[in-house]
């Protein structure tokens, strides 16, 4: 054998070491791909598994919550009349009658009247039911709807604000008497004392 | 024989260096890709159990389902108690 054939077949052979090398790394490697995306498939399985039923059962949810909150409000102004239910709303969360009623479109025109001075506690504890559902939280404009914070202000700043809400110096008493710092002049129309009739004393 | 050598160089310097440079280049992408798997496995095997908790909506349904019945009672309690709005 020639010194040339020799190199040869020790190019060659150096070749086929080389291709068998790398491909047996790259087959391993492979390998390990295929066993990854194996586990992936066995999670993402879990995954379309248990959230097939999600839309149907959310559906129905929100289905139930939008019939409450339609009865709630089909009541509410069956019963308060529009104009009045829409200022029952504006009375529990100041700025939602901009919003309206979700089945009555037309009282977002409505000017809310002034309620809290009219109702009681108790009718707008029941106004406040409908707009607190859970449902609320996909409306658009949640700012008018529930506020955590502000709810239990929400309801004090319905009645008149006396010692109860943001206490300040309230006018004193007037003093009274002699030494009054203010007098005053009998008025005219105070009727004048009577004059005594002698008794007769038999 | 002077042409066999020169076909022996070409193959050690040249052919050689090529056929391990390409290989090399395989593995590394196929090493390269391992990591990427394994992070989405993770990914989906967290995904799979973060969802373990909708089977509670059937649950949430159910309750739902009651509580807008009893709003429901309630307010035809109120519309038999309370009179309706007069006319505007």
């Amino acid at each position: 054998m020639s010194a040339a054939a020799a190199v040869l077949i020790l190019g060659v052979l150096g070749i086929v070491l080389a291709l068998v090398f790398f491909l047996v790394a790259t087959i391993l490697e492979l390998r390990k791909i295929v066993a990854g995306l194996d586990e992936v498939i066995v999670h993402v399985g879990g995954i379309v598994e248990k959230s097939a039923p999600v839309n149907d059962v959310v559906t129905t949810i929100n289905e139930q919550l939008d019939a409450g909150v339609a009865a709630l409000e089909g009541l509410l102004v069956k019963k308060a009349g529009l104009s009045d239910a829409v200022g029952l709303v504006e009375g529990m969360y100041p700025g939602a009658a901009a919003a309206g009623l979700r089945d009555f479109p037309e009282s977002t025109a409505i000017d809310p009247p002034r309620i809290g001075e009219v109702y009681t506690k108790g009718t707008l504890t029941l106004a406040r039911l409908g707009r607190e559902a859970p449902i609320a939280a996909a409306s658009p404009g949640a700012g008018v709807l529930r506020n955590v914070e502000g709810g239990s202000w929400a309801a004090r700043a319905l009645y008149p604000s006396l010692r109860h809400e943001s206490p300040g110096t309230l006018p004193r008493s007037p003093v009274i008497g002699a030494d009054s710092p203010v007098q005053y002049e009998p008025h005219e129309d105070v009727p004048k004392r009577r004059k005594r009739f002698q008794s007769k004393h038999s | 024989m002077t042409l066999f050598w020169i076909g022996n160089a070409v193959l050690l310097l040249v052919v050689l260096p090529l056929v391990v440079h390409l290989l090399n280049g395989v593995l590394r992408a196929a090493r390269s890709i391992v990591p990427t798997v394994e992070g989405i496995a993770a990914t989906a095997a967290a995904g799979s159990k973060d969802l373990d908790a909708v089977p509670l909506l059937l649950t949430t349904q159910e309750q739902v389902t009651q509580t807008v019945a009893g709003i429901a009672g309630y307010g035809g309690s109120l519309d038999v108690i309370l009179d309706d709005a007069g006319p505007a």
